[in-house]
């Protein structure tokens, strides 16, 4: 136990709006077995930076489908892709139009206004 | 003039809102259906592994008349009789109406497969295999929207406030994630169907989007508010170890269809000593099981990470697989054996039974404003039996999109663009950046999540209510207006956080109001300091909003005749 809590992830997380420049930042998170990626993306949130644009909404359960990123240069729903210890690089879907951050367009167009 | 404009207004796209929708098109109306996240696709319908209790009598011999019984019993005296009935008589027709759209509920020798549910006196809950009800259903519903041009669906589109002028609903300001402006909408009638407020609780099974917004919307909008105090808390949500990919609340099914020994720290059976038998069969209502628990862990006898054991381990490989199969491998991926290992589970917040006070036509008591879903509250008294919450989704969603849309026929349409311009104005200076703003709404959000889980949370005593009371007040009246949520346009998510929070803290003051009032223990709220039922408190408390503030009644419970209950 000791051990683990003193392991970290960094996450290297794309920032910028679309216009902006778009730069890359880097985030120490304290590493737990287990975590999922969207995990530390929360805790990003919550204790480092809470302008942070990320879409989830059932959190953990893989239901909504709405947490897809760019994870390590793949594909994937945040919830359930698990961080590992070191660095992770995390981006917005690369065939979508970016919005900000780790957001892109995915909503359907007769969904918008 | 306003910025969009609609018949009828249903806010929040999850199973009531998107049945809400649907009923009222088929009636005639156009409708606006909103959600904060994505259409179909947020709060507590997708979330559903579970369950759906109807009184269809495919699997052994059931009546109407039976589900309402057991549905009142678990109410602990307090249901709206009326709106329990309804429940229990439209939901067989909402649920073959479902499979008529398209959903593949689990069949066995040709007919729909009903298992036992604890509280129930007959095998009633249908499903969809394997723990897929709610992603089944939502997609069902979504699809069936989709199809029908007199509903537009809006995605990121948050309802911040309702107008209202002469008694009557108008329409709704809304927030638009995608820009980060305030839009103006007018519609004959407005539905809430913004689901509930686990969202409170630091401890949650919820999605992200359950904060008690349909709550903060309705006392604003000069509705009452019925039962606030009674909060569920599921007993067996996932503790440890870390699993993803899955509901925290999954354990249920597994239960029902294998049974699974509970099991404290110290691997004894323990449900017996609090009232209730269990040994393998599952029979503790919710209320009963989570106060178990939480008694153990009180007596240090909880496991590692506060809880009791869930332990499967007597159960062969091969049953376990037949019952659930795909789900078995997702949970060795999550490094979880559970022919090795028994997993830990707790208390955590999961429904909420109080909510919105409306008719048997999901009518409030402002002309024009509905409610459908969660939000409604009455018809699960103090503690829900499991399996109703979908069946109240459809039930009250059709029936609130049918009444809507009926009013909308006799409603005159009058814009005020006065009213919604100062609305427009108060609201646009909320979270304004300035130099004194450093407050950042995500961590007044955490900080009242944990006041309400450890002041207002399963156990509660007057004196932990009053100082959450306090807290809560004081955050709303000097936090509040501190917020910092910084001038991004595009998916401000402080802004989004600063909104919710507003709605979250007038909740969250209703709850701990109610329960403060409510001096006894009875079904979900449990008094530490008045630890038995107290029959003088057989009666609802009702709160409406006086001068910006709550203030609260009581009024005995509505109760059914039983020979009208129609069991066609």
């Amino acid at each position: 136990m000791a051990e683990q809590a003193t392991k970290k992830a960094v996450l290297r997380v794309q920032r910028g709006a679309s216009g902006e420049t778009i730069r890359s930042e880097d985030f120490d998170v304290p590493y737990e077995e287990g975590m999922s990626v969207l995990d530390a993306l929360r805790w990003i949130r919550a204790h480092l930076d809470s302008s942070l644009a990320i879409r989830y909404s059932c959190i953990n359960a893989n239901a909504c489908k709405t947490c897809m990123a760019l994870v390590n240069g793949e594909v994937e729903y945040t919830c359930i892709a698990r961080l590992t210890p070191g660095v992770v690089t995390v981006g917005p879907l690369p065939k979508r139009p970016l919005i900000r951050d780790l957001i892109t367009d995915v909503i359907p167009e007769d969904e918008k206004l | 003039m306003p910025h969009l404009s609609t018949d009828v207004l249903v806010i929040g796209a999850g199973g009531a809102g998107m049945y809400a929708a649907i009923a009222a098109a088929q009636e005639g109306a156009s409708v606006l259906l909103l959600d904060k996240g994505q259409i179909g696709r947020g709060g507590a319908t997708i979330m559903a592994q579970m369950t759906v209790a109807v009184a269809l009598g495919e699997q052994e011999p059931d009546s109407i008349a039976l589900h309402l019984e057991d549905t009142l019993k678990a109410g602990r005296g307090l249901c709206n009789g009326e709106l329990s009935a309804l429940l229990c008589e439209d939901g067989p027709k909402r649920i073959r109406e479902m499979e008529e759209w398209g959903t593949r509920w689990a069949r066995e020798n040709g007919h729909i497969k009903q298992e036992m549910a604890p509280g129930h006196s007959v095998k009633r809950c249908c499903y969809v295999d394997f723990l897929n009800t709610g992603p089944a259903v939502a997609a069902t519903l979504r699809r069936k929207v989709s199809e029908i041009p007199a509903i537009r669906r809006l995605s990121n589109l948050a309802a911040v406030d309702i107008l209202v002028s002469e008694g009557r609903a108008r329409g709704a300001i809304a927030l638009n994630f995608v820009d980060g402006e305030l839009v103006a909408i007018q519609s004959k009638a407005v539905i809430l169907a913004a689901g509930g407020l686990t969202k409170l609780y630091e401890r949650n099974s919820a999605s992200a989007n359950m904060g008690g917004e349909a709550y903060a919307l309705a006392l604003w909008a000069g509705a009452e508010l019925i039962d606030m105090e009674f909060v569920q808390f599921f007993p067996i949500g996932h503790l440890a170890p870390r699993l993803v990919g899955m509901d925290p609340i999954m354990w249920d099914p597994f239960r029902y269809k294998l049974g699974g020994k509970m099991l404290n720290g110290k691997f004894e059976e323990f449900i017996d000593r609090y009232g209730s038998t269990d040994f393998g069969k599952y029979n503790a209502t919710r209320d009963i099981a989570a106060y178990a628990i939480l008694k153990e862990v009180e007596a240090g006898r909880g496991t590692l990470h506060g809880g009791a054991y869930l332990d499967f381990r007597h159960i062969p490989e091969a049953q376990l697989r037949g019952a659930f199969g795909p789900v078995i491998d997702r949970l060795l991926a999550n490094g979880i054996d559970l022919t090795k290992t028994p997993v830990e589970v707790g208390p955590m917040a999961h429904y909420h039974m109080g909510g919105i006070r409306v008719d048997v036509n999901m009518q409030t008591r402002v002309a024009g404003l509905y409610a459908a879903g969660e939000a409604v509250g009455g018809a699960n008294g103090a503690n829900r039996l499991s399996g109703n919450a979908i069946t109240e989704a459809f039930v009250f969603g059709a029936r609130a999109g049918s009444a809507a849309a009926e009013s909308v026929t006799r409603a005159r349409s009058e814009w005020n663009d006065q009213l919604a311009d100062e609305a427009l104005r108060r609201l646009k200076s909320f979270g304004r950046d300035s130099e004194a703003n450093r407050i950042a709404p995500i961590a007044l959000q955490a900080e009242l999540q944990k006041v309400m889980w450890e002041q207002a949370g399963p156990f509660r005593t007057g004196e932990k209510l009053m100082a959450a009371l306090m807290r809560i007040d004081e955050m709303r009246k000097k936090d509040l207006p501190r917020l910092r949520v910084g001038a991004a346009r595009q998916f401000n998510l402080d802004l989004q956080d600063a909104f919710e929070l507003r709605a979250m803290l007038a909740t969250a003051g209703a709850v701990v109001r109610s329960a403060l009032a409510r001096t006894e223990s009875r079904g979900a709220h449990q008094r530490e300091d008045f630890p038995a039922p107290d029959d003088t408190f057989l009666k609802n408390q009702v709160l409406e909003l006086k001068d910006g503030e709550i203030e609260s009644r009581w009024l005995p419970p509505v109760r059914v005749a039983r020979s009208s209950i129609n069991d066609g």
